[in-house]
């Protein structure tokens, strides 16, 4: 395999994760929005279902794609694929 | 402003600009003090503003193809993670979300967790690979990776469809905005929104709108925290409204319960002026099936990694390592804002709901409430209305009515903070609305200049004769815009969603596609781009006329009908029809690595 090839598997990997994440905290969780709102996981008292919809689904998402563009800049830098200074 | 330095200065230039922002509220304040009329507080606030952008907007005027489709590509992370907020964050955002979560709770919560998580998808799917292409324009990338004029005009109506209805929207908002603050009628507040625009645009392109954007962003982050902040601590609701509103929010669902929902008659309701609405489902309880929540977040996800006014943003950062950080920035940013919508949601709905809070209106006689000073400017400027349809002298919950954007607008006023702040928050709302409308107007004129008049009219066009066209092109969008928001078709939330959906038909395939599916061609390309938005446009137009709809898919979502037809077309047109040659297959290649130079010269 190419270094480009083994460069690509890796950066597509990364894109699964990132989406497998993703896909929870925007749509899995929400498949049980009601069961949710029951709990007595209450985080600053509010009750969970309300608190990820206005919180705590955004704030992981920040989390989310600065953690996916750190991985991200680590393959490009393992495959000496990273930009170098004025080369645009 | 000398280039170089200036992008060194910037945290000096914004700093400033925020120290001077800050001390003319303060003399606002202090002017309101020695008596200066609430009208008079609005219009300076609107029109000192305003006239800062535009001066920004002459000062970043330019003359090079590259400042103007793309900033010079010199963009710090940073502050074009607070460009592309500020481009993100619309009138929709900045005057709606807050008024949508206070009226259907839980239900268009969706929007929230929507309008965040598409830019997981912006991050990881497309912008760092559009950076590295070098394109102009979103157009400019689908021309060049499948080939072909056809692609590229294409991409050119699909861009054209959807900014252009997010774009009357946003006039709309400013029309609001500034008939409310500067007292004039709506139909002419338009035309003066749409002056404010090109403003800071015309002159200099993305450059202008960039700079323009990032002084943008500091007022209206400024007007949404401050009354949020302010109102909790007045009420007692805590120092810190995020964390501590749980109490408030458990107190509004107690009341609900006490109050009860009350079906209005029709007849009732008939006397309601028009777009004002009551509250009719409770606050913070899951009160929509997970489809209807999970398929409007859906379609505000891929809506937002096709939107072309976002996705420019990213040309204009000078790496794609830096491109990727940015996405980044940009939630974070658009993140304080719509992390305190609930919370503004709450504080209005417990101010006027609390029987035991001074503001509390909700048990009062309705004669004491038609006496209020608030209430007598909002209702006549038809935002709000109160009637005492069973006859027993007491206001219930289900007779009072208030509009959409009276949510943000009024509630500093109801909540009994100086009229200083209400001039903040029009100010605020006047920056959302006008720095979206400039990213859209000129996403669309500079897809039509770029694209149609450049690359496939007249390819010998010497750069000023380019520049003066794609002038040209951004007055007369933004003339049609105003024109067809001055109609009030759709109201402002309504025509964003649909902006989204049709991004979402047409483009999020081809986009993503390009990049992830080295397979996928031109002709299918062409077959996702145009069978995805006929068909999502189709199904609008089918529901919109009493169609019934299928799987619980409505007016609001018909991107995901739009989408799937445009990924089944995309894929069996491609399979069917030749691969991709060598080059292009190349140029995928290339594009996948941060590396090297990008796929398009500098100035192309």
């Amino acid at each position: 395999m190419s270094k480009q090839e083994q460069h690509w598997e890796k950066t597509r990997n990364l894109l699964f994760i990132t989406l497998a994440i993703w896909f929870v905290f925007s749509i899995g969780i929400f498949l049980f929005g009601a069961e949710m709102q029951e709990s007595s996981i209450r985080p600053f008292g509010y009750p969970l279902t309300y608190w990820f919809t206005c919180q705590g689904s955004l704030a992981i998402f920040v989390i989310l794609i600065f953690w996916f563009a750190g991985r991200q800049e680590k393959i490009d830098d393992e495959f000496g694929f990273t930009e170098r200074e004025g080369e645009q | 402003m000398i280039k170089g330095k200036f992008i060194d200065n910037l945290p000096k230039v914004y700093g400033i600009y925020t120290g001077g922002f800050l001390v003319f509220i303060i003399i606002m304040a202090i002017a309101e003090q020695a008596g200066m009329s609430a009208k008079m507080i609005g219009i300076f606030f609107v029109a000192f503003t305003v006239l800062i952008y535009a001066l920004i907007g002459w000062l970043s005027r330019t003359l090079q193809t590259d400042a103007y489709y793309v900033a010079g590509r010199q963009v710090p992370t940073v502050f074009n993670g607070m460009a592309t907020a500020a481009d993100w964050m619309s009138g929709a955002s900045f005057v709606a979300m807050a008024g949508g979560i206070y009226f259907k709770g839980y239900g268009y919560m969706a929007l929230l967790v929507g309008w965040t998580g598409g830019y997981v998808l912006v991050a990881s799917l497309l912008a760092p690979y559009l950076r590295k292409f070098g394109c102009y324009t979103v157009p400019d990338f689908i021309g060049t990776r499948y080939g072909g004029n056809l692609a590229r005009f294409s991409a050119v109506i699909v861009l054209t469809v959807a900014s252009f209805t997010y774009v009357t929207a946003q006039i709309n908002a400013t029309g609001t905005i500034a008939s409310v603050a500067l007292d004039i009628p709506f139909n002419i507040a338009v035309y003066v929104g749409l002056l404010s625009i090109l403003m800071c645009s015309m002159l200099g392109g993305m450059r202008a709108v960039t700079w323009t954007q990032v002084a943008q962003y500091i007022v209206l982050i400024i007007a949404y925290l401050l009354p949020v902040f302010w109102i909790s601590n007045n009420i007692g609701a805590g120092f810190f409204p995020h964390f501590m509103l749980a109490d408030e929010v458990a107190r509004i669902a107690e009341l609900e319960g006490q109050f009860g929902f009350v079906k209005n008659s029709a007849a009732d309701l008939a006397t309601v002026p028009k777009g004002l609405a009551g509250i009719t489902k409770p606050h913070s309880s899951v009160n929509a099936t997970p489809w209807a929540f999970i398929s409007l977040a859906v379609c505000m996800m891929a809506g937002t990694a096709s939107l072309p006014h976002v996705m420019m943003r990213y040309f204009t950062t000078p790496s794609v390592r830096t491109a990727r950080r940015s996405v980044g920035w940009s939630l974070f940013f658009i993140f304080l804002l719509y992390s305190s919508a609930p919370m503004l949601a709450t504080l209005s709905k417990i101010s006027l709901m609390d029987p035991t809070l001074a503001t509390g209106i909700i048990g009062k006689s309705v004669a004491d409430v038609q006496a209020l000073d608030w209430y007598q400017n909002w209702n006549q400027a038809n935002l709000m209305f109160v009637s005492d349809f069973n006859g027993n002298g007491t206001l219930e919950l289900n007779e009072f009515f208030m509009k959409g954007s009276a949510v943000v607008l009024a509630t500093p006023e109801i909540a009994g903070l100086p009229y200083v702040i209400s001039g903040l928050v029009a100010a605020g709302g006047m920056a959302a609305a006008m720095s979206t409308a400039d990213g859209l107007v000129l996403a669309i004129s500079n897809a039509l200049s770029h694209d149609v008049y450049y690359k496939i009219i007249n390819p010998k066009a010497e750069t000023a004769k380019r520049l003066i066209v794609a002038r040209v092109l951004l007055v007369l969008i933004g003339f049609a815009g105003a024109t067809i928001a001055a109609l009030e078709i759709q109201g402002i939330l309504g025509s964003v969603i649909w902006a989204f959906d049709f991004a979402m038909s047409g483009l999020f395939f081809p986009l993503v596609l390009g990049v992830w599916w080295k397979r996928a061609n031109a002709p299918g390309a062409v077959a996702g781009m145009l069978l995805g938005l006929i068909s999502g446009t189709a199904y609008l137009v089918w529901v919109r006329n009493g169609g019934s709809g299928f799987l619980g898919i409505t007016q609001l979502t018909f991107g995901i009908v739009g989408a799937s037809v445009s990924l089944v077309s995309m894929i069996v047109v491609s399979l069917i029809t030749a691969a991709p040659d060598a080059a292009i297959q190349k140029m995928v290649d290339e594009v996948r690595i941060p590396s090297g130079k990008t796929i398009l010269g500098k100035q192309h």
